[in-house]
């Protein structure tokens, strides 16, 4: 079985500020690590490797600092490692990022499994797997909590509102899978050594991907961003209630009687 | 709102979902500000809605703001998949070439939403949190929540058709009385077992509550322990029960019930938030409630900032009292 999870790396979001006066983000001293869906969507490919073999590999897109963390998912389990990096990558929208880790993958390609996080914790667009699957033409399974894989057979549960259905697919497929559908496995201490100390992670740009300037990075982007602005918070009257838990409740029942 | 008769051609699109042949609420929300906008360019809105068994669903959007309603009827089509709806969709919209498409951004949709804009080499705003027409150039711009809904970017696309995927609970539907109701039309389909690459096997949707329309709401967050007490709150109030997002990824509550910018957008009169910090993923979930009461007792948490009325105390000694006096007052009243 031949799978290939699609990592991102992301700031941890509770670290990053925004910057009022230069409505830019501030990134500067903020940690990055493997975006949590991306990590479940890795434990998922590690399951049917451990039913199955074959091998997993993943695929990152971004700057060379973040060969770390592909060594990370190595030690993980991860048999191979590319990290897609060039500057023409950069400022790619969700059609442009998935135009660039579509063609790593059919490099990759033939295999039976893709795997996504379903959304990333600081763009949380969503929309890069079922773009994916659209650039290769595969059929997408999007916001998969189980899966259970049968010779070319693939047997999904995913969220939708309200519930959840069952879906059927044959290989090759790409899923988008649910944060926190499972516990993903820590680093092996081993493995962790080998992967620092000997593995060689590949990196792919532009020319090893066969795209143009203008399909990637800014160029290749349909959606421009013209301003970033703080949300306005709604105006409220953060009116401070003391006393018993008696006077406290009164004033609250006049409250709720006013609200309604 | 321009005078010129609307013109054929182009206009706004808005892709309607239906499960077991109700439409989603925020497609109607969509369906409202898509005919807002199509007003505003003097164009038209064209819904269309695919499933099995839907005429009754149909005519309600052919009254919520659509001038026309395509309808694809097929047993094919009862359950969605991206490959089969976009079969459908992608000669439609080649034909009719809207300037504008508009999606709700529940999982199909956002999910069918990507296909297309692949498929069309369209630029696709992410769950927008607003839409507006851009003076001089009508472009089309969305407002797209980042880094947990504490800030927006104002975005838009380059080229056509503009496409934005739309976040629960931030548009009003329109009253079926206000609208001049527009027409129903069959698609004729030429859709095959050949486009079907997923089988759905097996659905179960509780038709649970749609938070984003309940008028009051009961939040429970982690300083709350379980949901017991959130709930029984719920239950007096009458209320529809909601839990911050980390309740969810602990799998005490389902997904469905999260508020916030990972989860839906509150619309109630009435918001008490329980034991929730109020970091600002959170707190871009109550910001259109008209009236909200935190309690929690960490004296410090930003949720005070957003709310009306602040109680610095423990919800368990606050809220089984509160529980009491309204049981007391349903009890001895009406």
């Amino acid at each position: 079985m031949k799978q290939v999870v699609c990592l991102k790396v992301t700031p941890k979001v509770d670290q990053i500020k925004f910057d009022d006066q230069k409505k830019t983000v501030v990134r500067e001293g903020v940690e990055n690590e493997i975006d949590d869906a991306d990590k479940n969507a890795l434990e998922m490919a590690l399951v049917q490797k451990d039913k199955f073999g074959g091998t997993v590999a993943v695929v990152s897109m971004g700057p060379p600092a973040f060969e770390p963390f592909l060594k990370l998912a190595v030690a993980m389990g991860a048999d191979d490692a590319i990290l897609l990096s060039d500057r023409g990558f950069a400022g790619s929208d969700t059609f442009a990022t998935s135009r660039v880790l579509a063609a790593a993958i059919r490099k990759l390609s033939p295999l039976d499994i893709v795997y996504c996080g379903e959304a990333s914790a600081d763009g949380s667009t969503e929309q890069v797997p079922p773009s994916i699957a659209e650039w290769l033409g595969m059929p997408g399974i999007t916001y998969v909590t189980n899966l259970e894989c049968e010779g070319q057979a693939v047997k999904a549960r995913r969220d939708i509102r309200g519930g959840y259905e069952i879906v059927q697919a044959r290989t090759p497929v790409l899923l988008s899978v649910e944060l926190g559908c499972n516990t993903p496995r820590f680093p092996d201490f081993r493995r962790k050594r080998w992967a620092d100390k000997e593995f060689k992670l590949t990196v792919w740009g532009m020319q090893d991907l066969g795209l143009q300037a203008s399909q990637a990075g800014n160029e290749g982007s349909l959606t421009t961003v013209t301003e970033l602005r703080n949300m306005r918070a709604t105006a409220r009257r953060s009116q401070y209630i003391e006393g018993t838990t008696e006077e406290i409740v009164s004033r609250l029942l006049l409250a709720i009687e006013e609200a309604r | 709102m321009m005078n010129q008769p609307a013109t054929e051609n182009g206009g706004v699109f808005v892709f309607l979902e239906q499960t077991s042949g109700t439409i989603e609420g925020v497609s109607l929300e969509v369906l409202g500000k898509a005919r807002e906008i199509g007003d505003r360019l003097s164009k038209k809105v064209t819904a269309v809605l695919l499933g099995s068994d839907i005429t009754t669903a149909a005519e309600e959007c052919a009254r919520r703001g659509a001038d026309l309603v395509l309808v694809g009827d097929s047993p094919l089509l009862k359950d969605y998949t991206t490959e089969t709806y976009s079969a459908v969709m992608l000669p439609l919209l080649s034909e009719m070439d809207p300037d504008i498409i508009l999606v709700g951004a529940t999982h199909n949709g956002t999910s069918l939403a990507s296909a297309l804009a692949i498929r069309l080499h369209a630029g696709l705003m992410a769950h927008v949190v607003d839409l507006e027409l851009e003076e001089g150039t009508g472009v089309l711009l969305g407002a797209v929540p980042g880094f947990g809904g504490s800030i927006v970017a104002m975005c838009r696309c380059r080229g056509r058709p503009q496409m934005a995927t739309v976040k629960p609970g931030v548009f009003t539907p329109l009253a079926p009385e206000g609208c001049a109701p527009g027409i129903v039309k069959s698609l004729a389909l030429n859709i095959t077992e050949d486009a079907v690459k997923q089988v759905v096997l097996e659905k179960s949707v509780g038709g649970g509550p749609d938070i984003s329309r309940a008028e009051s709401v009961v939040v429970a967050g982690l300083g709350c322990g379980d949901l017991d007490l959130a709930r029984r709150l719920a239950r007096a109030l009458h209320a529809e029960l909601a839990v911050s997002r980390p309740l969810a990824d602990k799998g005490i509550a389902p997904k469905e019930l999260v508020v916030g910018s990972t989860g839906s957008g509150l619309n109630a009169k009435l918001v008490v938030v329980l034991g929730v910090s109020g970091a600002s993923h959170f707190t871009s979930g109550i910001r259109n409630a008209k009236s909200v009461i935190a309690i929690n007792k960490d004296p410090n948490a930003t949720i005070f900032r957003h709310s009306d009325f602040c109680v610095r105390d423990d919800v368990k000694r606050v809220v089984p009292e509160l529980i009491t006096r309204l049981e007391d007052k349903s009890d001895g009243g009406t």
